[in-house]
Formats: C-alpha cells, structure tokens, sequence
C-alpha cells in the first residue's frame, strides 16, 4: 500500500467521485481518472498474474503498451470484455473490473508454484515437452495448459450490442493528438482541405496531458480544432491499420466509457477512412530495463509514474527510485519531485551524466549514483527495497524504496508506418528504429518520426548483473513472460533470425505485440550473438495496433446481416409449409418437408415414394441460368463444352459439360437450345457466377471474334420441376400452345408456350429418373405458377420435395453432384461420363489436358457404387475406403465415400465413391473402417435404379 | 483496400469491385493439340512469379464487367499502369 493521491494537480475533477469495484471491492476515484491511476491512488500495487509463471504483476505503463494490468470489465450479461489494459479503461460509476490469471485469488495463487519450478519452463518448453504421446495430449496436457496459460476467459454469450461502422474521405488524416500531431492538423486545415485527427485517448493531447505547462496551449488548439468545420476529431478511436494507398481503418469505442444504464447507441464504430495524405504522430514508448526482479508490482516505466502524478494527481510511491540509462528518466524524476513526488535515488548506468541534471537532482536533494545497475529487487507482492551495484557487477547496496521507475530510452511508434511497408532505419541515438522510406503518401511528426528531445542516453537493454543470464530471473516480455535467459537459450539452441527467435521464445507474441519487448530482446540477441542488431533483422509489425472486438470488425454485418440470403419467389410457400432449410451458395432452399412428428429420415423417404409413385413438386428455382445469344452461340459452346453444340436442333436440351482448361470437371447442367442463335444455359446453383465469369473470360479475352452475348438469367426465372409418373397430368390443364404428348415433346426437348397465361419455357427433363418437367416461368408469375401448379396436383398426390429428397433420387440413377462426387482432381472418364466428351471435336476447353500422362494414366480414381453387406448400414460421406481390412496403421486408403444415403425406393443403402482403379473392382468387397467398426461394402455400377431408363418415357 | 484504375470506365475503383485473374499475356494457342505434354504443362501451371513488376489480369466485375491487364509491383503492391485487353503488353 504504497501509492496515494496528491494534495493537488492532475487533470482529473476532484469535485466528482466515481464509485468502481475492483476484484469485488468497492472503491473509488475521480471523473478524469482511469481504472489504474484510481487504483493506484488506493495504494493498489497488485493487478495481475502473468502469463506463464503466474508471478504477481503491477503496472508497468500508463498508456496502451500496458502488458501486466489485464482485467475483465463486465458490463453485464453477454457484455464482458477481457484482457483491457487497465490504465486505458477510463473510470465511470459503477465500473466492474476483475484481475485476471489468478487462483483462486490475486493474492494468494496456487499456480504461482510454476514459478519456483521455472527451470521446467525454459524457452520452446511447449514445443519440446508435450510433444508425446499422443493421447495424453488431449487428457492431460492440453487441459493442465489451458488451467495454467490463459489470459481472461472468452466470452461465452451473444454479445448483445450493436456496432456501427462508415467509410470517410479526407485531405489529411494525422494519426495521433499530441502536440506534433496536433500542429500538423492545424497546419492543414489552414490549407482549407478535410482534416480528420484521431487519437487513441479520452481526450486529445497525448504526451502533452502529462506536462502542465502546456495545458494552457492545448486548451486554445482544442477549441481552434473545435472550431474549424473542415476538421473532425475523434478522440477514443484508434487507428488500427495502415492499408494500401491510405486506407486507414479506426474503431471508435462510443459507450464503454459511460455507466451502463447511460449507455445508449452502438458500442463502437469502424471507421474506413481513405486519405490524400496520412500524417503519423503516434509518439514513442518507453523502454523498460531488464534486470534481475524487473517485473516485481511497483517497478514501472518513469513515464507512466509522471503520467500518473501530472495527469492523474496520483504518486505510485512514496520512496521512489529511479534506474536510467537516459536523459529522460532525470527529466520525470525531477518533473516528479517538482509534482511532489518523493524521489530517494537516481541510479543511472551511466558515469557521466549532463552537468545541469546532475546538478538538479542534487539541488532537489535527490541522491545519484552515477555508473550504478539495479542487480535486484526485494518483495514479492510489491517493491520493498533494490539492491544496487557499480557498473551491476562491483561492490553494492541496498536502497530503501517502494517503487522503482526504469527509464531504458524511447522507442518511436512506427507500426502503422510498417503496415505501410515504410522501410525502417537503425539510429544508434535513439537505440531504436526510425521510418525511413514509403512509396505512400504518408509521413511521420514528433516522436515517431524520431523528431522529439528526450534527451540522450544509452541503447542498452539488459543492465549488467553479478548472476550470469542463465540463473537471473530478469524480465523482457512481461506478458508472454519471456526471460533474458530464454533468448539466450534460443541463441545457443541455434536460433540466429529474430524472426525464430520470437516465435520460439514467444517474445513480442502477446496481445501487446512487444510494444515494451522488441526492441529489448533484438538488442538482448544482440549482445548474446555478438552481432549488430542491424544484421539480426526486425520482426513486422501487423494490424491491429491494439486488440480489437470482433463485433467491430464486424459491424452491421452480423445475425441475419451476416450474408445475404438469397430467396426465391417460392420461398414463403415452403416456410408456410414449415419446410426444414439448408444454405447453398447463399441461398436459402427447403430441404424436406417434415410432416408431423417426421424426422429428416422419414420425410425424405416419404417425398422418395410419392416421386416415384405419383408426382412431387420441386422448387428448382436457384439453379444458374445463363442467356447465350448471337450468331456465333452454337460455335462458342461448342469450344466451351465437351460435348458437341452446333448439331443439337432448336427445341432440344443436352446435357453439358464444362472443364477447367486443366481437364478436371467444374460445372455441368442441362442446357436448350430455343434458336439457332439463341441458348438457355444451366449451371449448377453454386457455380452460376463462376461459370459466367470464365465464359466471359475466353468471350472477352480468347475469342473477342465470336459473336455472343452472355446474361445472367439466374433470378429472372422461376423453376419448378413436376416430376413423377402422374406429372404430365399435373400440368396438363394449365398449359397451352404446347403438345405435351410424349411423340410431340419427348425426353430432352424444351418448348415455349404459355402456362396459366404466362410466358414459360418448358423444359421436358429429369433429374429423378421419372418422367418430369422443369417449367420455366417469368419470376414475378412463379409463386402464382407454383400455387396453380400445387392446386391442379392434389387430384394426383402431389407432393412437395426438398433438396435432401432430389439428392437421394439422383443418386438412385447415379446422376453427379459436382463439387460432391467431384472435387476439382475428377475427368469426365474418372467420373464415368465419357460418353459426353465430343470424340470428333478437334478442340475445347479442357481437351488436350484429357491427353496428359497422368490422366490417362491407370489406377486413377473412378466413381462406382457402393452397396453395404448390411443393407441398412449407411456410409458416412466422406469416409475412407481400404482394400485390406487388415493391414496395419497407417493404411493404404484408395479411395472415399462421396454420396451415401438409405433408398427408400430399394429398400436399403447406397453410396456412391470415388476408389482408386474403381471400374476394374466390379464385384470385389471393399472396406471402410470406421470408429469401433469396419464396414464392407460391394463395388457395383454408381446405377441404382431403372438402369435401361423406362420410367423417363412415361 | 487498393484502388484500381478501370482502363474502360477511366475511373479508379475500390478493389472489391474488381476480381483478380492470373498472370497477362498468356494466350490459349489455336491448336492446343500441337503442344507437347512437356510445353503444355508450362502454359497451364508454370508462372513468372516476379518480385517486383508483374503483368496480371483484373475484371471490373462489379463494374463494367471488362477484363484488362496491369503491372503491378508485387513487393509494394503499386499499380504501376493498367490497359485494355488486346494492347500490347507494357
Ligand atoms: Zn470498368
């Protein structure tokens, strides 16, 4: 209990009170505070347990590079948010935080004992350790990790807030509020463009809130700000990202900092801003040291203890000692002691330090110790004294304290400069990377740019010590809690690129990014390597800039906003009739319609029989339909499809089939020719834009010559296939101006007349087996073409049928799904259909890949049949096939399950697959091991049911 | 997001509007059947794959719908120029 408030100072307001809890504890603060300076000022030293070793954890930044002080804020049901930084949670009545990492509390935790057993956590300790056996992964260490490794726990309800998001142009997009950032929008707004100035904060100012006496200059830049209508401010939003050609994408967090019950509107806000220029002001971070106990509650950066005493009005301490290898860290000692502050000793590595500093701390009767290293830390829970050495390593002693502010050097803030892919150059001064180079429209000010007096100072990470590094318990990623050792370790294991090196360590890999650890452990390997960092390389720097919500990301784009649903005109009929739906490439489509109690199973053998036995009606509306016109049509299909085009007569259909020039099988569908200049083509209902696309691709861009023009026709027309012995029947009455008889109109011919008074193209063809019609109606007529249609079939039975139904009596007679019984590696001979490949055709899209090596090779994957020894045994699609039950694991597996349903019409399963060299293992039993099981299965002709194809003729 | 200039609408667009479409200049020969398996096989699956200026097809289909070719500099993702389809390669 160290830490306390000031008698005066700060910008916080002392006449407002905020009631808070922290961990369950009532507490308070005042309006302007954050959750830790409020805390802090109760002498709150303890905010967490890390990561790893569970070691009690302080604060060790004021700002957004905070890697210790996680907590959870709940907001109420479904509105917890884990893992904020606790001094950017900005404080309001009735704040309900909890510390994180702890067990069962953050004072006592249990797990804390990893810590004195650290040696069994060294660097690539998970890599090395939980690598075998196998099983005892799942039961044992992957539980124990979970207990042990966790940050906060993962909400586990619909998060029930909205989250807007909006796109916005501007001139000039500065980055950052300080004063650089600051000045550089009130030096283009003067030039009369749009401005748009962002900043992470509650309020604009950034380094320039910790120092009074500019308080009265950002009070007039505010309001001149405010004032200007070409300028937009927006504090509490941080930029996330840098994209191409300034394309910047900011959250605005819009009510987190308000008491719940005030909380009106979206939470958040995503902004996509695209800007002329981009003008980075995003300042610099401090660097911590390592040393032996860096990590102890209380050891912190000297800049967040002044931010807390100048912005906060709070001391962390009421001993405090200063460890500096920088001009910076006697600049906030004295800043401290001037703020009141007690400052005990300044420690600086350095022997000698600027006259007038020197000078200052000893007319502030602060005593230094020039050419001294902390070596350690004493407490467990907090500070309670360091011990100190010359030059780390020669004679020493020990200094009371109960804080202790490292001052280890700035490091400019050039993430969103790096998504930009601005090169970086080394600067010995500022011992930390500078931009350097950008193709972008895009420059830094301040800090960031390496424009800003901090004054100077060693580029030293690592203080040093009298323990060698393999034995010091001295922190550099405090999140991920990665050791000078560890990257030692990782050196000496044969790691050299700081790319390795990160990820074996785990170093800069937490939720900060290594915004307070980068710089240390490159300069760390470093030393251990003998090598400048120059030659070590510099890990990326990726969007986002903090963490983010994904109801952000998402914005309106969520629940039934997710994706479009597509529906078709007959849609509501089905949700009338309480049809079960599923999604096919975005549309919504019914898949059965149960009747009852009737499960999946039955409803689908249901729907079976009565196609088979009477007539169903099918919504068939989805399928991808392409208009081909022109005098060229004929001869563009042709080259496009396998089969031949320019002989099929007007009035009849074919089915084609398209390949990828690579000779695999990528669409297929029956397609009419209406003119001799005119095409109604189908694609499958998940390849209608892909189909559209290629064609247009060898339209435009291989045969420009040909004469054709390709529409999309997909929406335009409702389709509802009639299918079943009594179909003809059905439709009948309602239509006119066509000879429905099976001599006029037989299987494969579509003609054109008019149904219930409408317009249709009638398409005589089966995707059933069953003698069947496909009727092409106007869209807007289709649901009263549908209603009509269902009127006239009561008098036969008629039945509606989903997709799951269409999918067994398909498979009934063998018929493909393309993308199910082909995956993108299937030729039309592996997939049984090379009777549709044009022997005659000199060429087509696909045709001289039919004649590589290996796709006339032997052994190839071909589709057959499958029938179960038990009948009533139904594969899994999707599941392996092997040859030889018997054979060791791993087994040689020749094949797989691509459809596999229970046939009502046959009483029993069938399947379809694709097995290695299929077509010569007719007869043969193969087999499909499964969990606990291994069922055999014969190979028979993928032909299910009315082989010769009698019932088409009915 | 980039922003990409459609050489028939003269007008840049955001990149969602537009689909990417492989590598330029790569015709479909009149007579595939007069390639050998070795050269064929190269026109299907072997790509320049520069670092640095590459020729790449882009369609506008969220536009005008007009296949057409750029150089883009794969390591800063620059557009560099983009140019109807049938101009010769830039
Ligand atoms: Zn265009």
């Amino acid at each position: 209990m160290s830490g306390f408030r000031l008698a005066d100072g700060g910008r916080i307001d002392r006449r407002t009170k905020r009631t808070f809890s922290f961990d369950g504890k009532a507490s308070w603060g005042y309006a302007g505070d954050s959750l830790a300076s409020a805390l802090l000022a109760q002498g709150q030293m303890l905010f967490g347990r890390s990561f790893k070793y569970h070691r009690p954890r302080g604060i060790l930044g004021a700002g957004v590079e905070e890697p210790n002080a996680l907590v959870t804020v709940d907001r109420g049901p479904g509105r917890v948010t884990p893992n904020l930084r606790a001094p950017s949670v900005a404080l309001h009545d009735g704040l309900a935080a909890t510390s994180q990492n702890r067990f069962p509390s953050l004072r006592f935790d249990m797990v804390a004992l990893n810590d004195q057993f650290g040696a069994f956590f060294p660097a690539g300790f998970y890599n090395k350790t939980f690598m075998w056996p196998r099983a005892a992964w799942e039961k044992v260490y992957e539980p124990i990790i979970r207990r042990l490794a966790g940050l906060g726990d993962s909400p586990t309800t619909r998060d029930p807030d909205h989250y807007d998001a909006t796109y916005a142009h501007c001139e000039t997009l500065v980055v950052g509020a300080g004063p650089a950032g600051i000045a550089a929008a009130l030096e283009a707004a003067a030039n009369g463009g749009r401005v748009f100035l962002l900043d992470e904060q509650d309020e604009i100012g950034g380094g320039a809130l910790s120092d009074p006496a500019q308080w009265a200059w950002l009070a007039e830049a505010s309001a001149k700000l405010a004032a200007m209508d070409n300028v937009t401010v927006l504090s509490r939003t941080t930029a996330i990202g840098h994209y191409h050609q300034n394309f910047v994408v900011a959250a605005e967090r819009l009510t987190d900092h308000l008491p719940v019950d005030a909380a009106h509107g979206p939470r958040e806000k995503l902004w996509r801003i695209r800007a002329g220029e981009v003008v980075l002001a995003m300042g610099a971070i401090e660097r911590p040291l390592v040393f032996e106990g860096n990590d102890v509650p209380g050891v912190m950066l000297a800049s967040a203890a002044r931010t807390f005493a100048l912005r906060y009005g709070v001391a962390v301490g009421r001993k405090l000692v200063v460890m500096a290898v920088h001009d910076s860290g006697w600049r906030d000692a004295l800043a401290l002691h001037a703020a009141g502050v007690p400052i005990t000793a300044i420690v600086d590595l350095r022997r000698d330090i600027a006259p007038e500093l020197a000078e200052a701390a000893r007319d502030a009767r602060i005593a230094c110790y020039p050419g001294y290293a902390v070596t350690k830390v004493s407490g467990r829970l907090a500070v309670d004294g360091v011990s100190i050495a010359l030059a780390g390593v020669g004679k020493g002693l020990k200094l009371d304290c109960d804080a202790v502010l490292m001052a280890g050097g700035w490091t400019p803030t050039v993430h969103l400069w790096s998504h930009a892919k601005g090169s970086l150059r080394w600067d010995e001064n500022w011992g930390a990377f500078l931009p350097d180079k950008t193709h972008e429209d895009l420059r830094c000010v301040g800090a960031c740019a390496g424009a800003w007096d901090f004054g100077s100072g060693l580029s030293v990470g690592l203080l040093p010590a009298p323990k060698p590094l393999h034995e010091s318990k001295a922190f550099v990623d405090f999140q991920n809690d990665v050791k000078a050792r560890d990257i030692g370790l990782a050196v000496q294991e044969g790691f050299r690129s700081i790319e390795h090196i990160k990820r074996y360590t785990t170093n800069g890999m937490a939720t900060d990014q290594g915004k307070t650890s980068n710089l240390n452990g490159l300069q760390i390997a470093s030393g251990v390597l003998s090598r400048p960092v120059t030659e070590i390389g510099l890990t990326t720097f990726r969007p986002p800039y903090t963490p983010q919500s994904f109801g952000a990301m998402l914005g309106h784009h969520k629940e039934a906003l997710f994706q479009p649903l597509r529906k078709t005109v007959i849609d509501d009929w089905a949700d009338i009739q309480g049809a079960v739906y599923e999604n096919v490439a975005q549309w919504r489509r019914a898949r059965y319609f149960p009747q009852g109690s009737e499960d999946m199973d039955a409803a689908v053998a249901r729907e079976c029989r009565a196609v088979r036995s009477a007539v169903g009606v099918f919504d068939a509306s989805t399928l991808g339909k392409i208009e081909v016109v022109g005098p060229d049509a004929a001869e563009f299909l042709n080259r496009m499809y396998t089969n031949p085009w320019k002989s099929l007569e007007p009035g009849r259909c074919r089915y084609g089939l398209l390949l990828g020039e690579h000779g695999f099988i990528i669409d297929d569908g029956v397609s009419a020719r209406l003119a001799p200049d005119r095409f109604h083509l189908t694609t499958t209902t998940g390849g209608a834009a892909r189909v559209l696309g290629m064609m247009e691709d060898y339209l435009q861009t291989e045969w420009s010559d040909l004469n054709v023009w390709l529409t999309s026709t997909t929406e335009q027309w409702s389709v509802i296939a009639v299918q079943g012995p009594k179909a003809r029947r059905v439709i009948a009455p309602l239509v006119e101006g066509i000879d429905l008889s099976p001599e006029a109109f037989p299987h494969m011919a579509v003609r054109e007349g008019q149904i219930c008074g409408v317009e249709t193209r009638l398409f005589r063809v089966s995707f059933t087996g069953e003698l069947g019609f496909e009727v092409n109606v106007p869209a807007e007529h289709g649901r009263m073409v549908w209603d009509a249609i269902w009127a006239e079939g009561q008098k036969h039975g008629v039945t509606p049928y989903g997709t799951e139904t269409m999918h067994v009596l398909r498979a009934e007679k063998g018929f493909i799904i393309v993308g199910q019984d082909t995956d993108g590696t299937v030729t039309p001979d592996d997939a049984g259909l090379g009777w549709a490949v044009g022997k005659k055709k000199p060429d087509f899209v696909g045709k001289r890949s039919l004649a590589r090596p290996d796709i006339v090779a032997p052994g190839r994957k071909q589709l057959v049949g499958l029938l179960t020894e038990d009948p009533q045994m139904v594969l899994e699609e999707g599941a392996q096939i092997v040859a030889d039950p018997n054979q060791a694991v791993p087994m040689t597996m020749i094949g797989h399950v691509t459809s596999s349903y229970h046939s009502a019409t046959l009483g029993r399963s069938i399947a379809m697959a694709l097995v290695a060299g299929g077509r010569d293992r007719m007869g043969d039993t193969l087999h499909i091991p499964m969990p606990g099981k291994t069922i055999s299965a014969k190979v028979v002709a993928p032909m299910f049911y009315d082989p010769e194809g009698s019932r088409l003729n009915g | 997001m980039l922003l990409i200039h459609c050489p028939y609408c003269e007008e840049a667009r955001p990149e969602v509007e537009f689909v990417y479409g492989g590598e330029a200049h790569i015709a479909r020969p009149i007579d595939p059947s007069a390639f050998s398996d070795a050269e064929w096989e190269k026109l299907l699956y072997i790509r320049s794959n520069p670092r640095g200026r590459h020729h790449e097809r882009w369609r506008h289909t969220h536009g005008c719908g007009r296949f057409f070719n750029a150089v883009r500099d794969t390591v800063t993702d620059v557009f560099e120029t983009t140019y109807k389809a049938g101009e010769a390669r830039k």
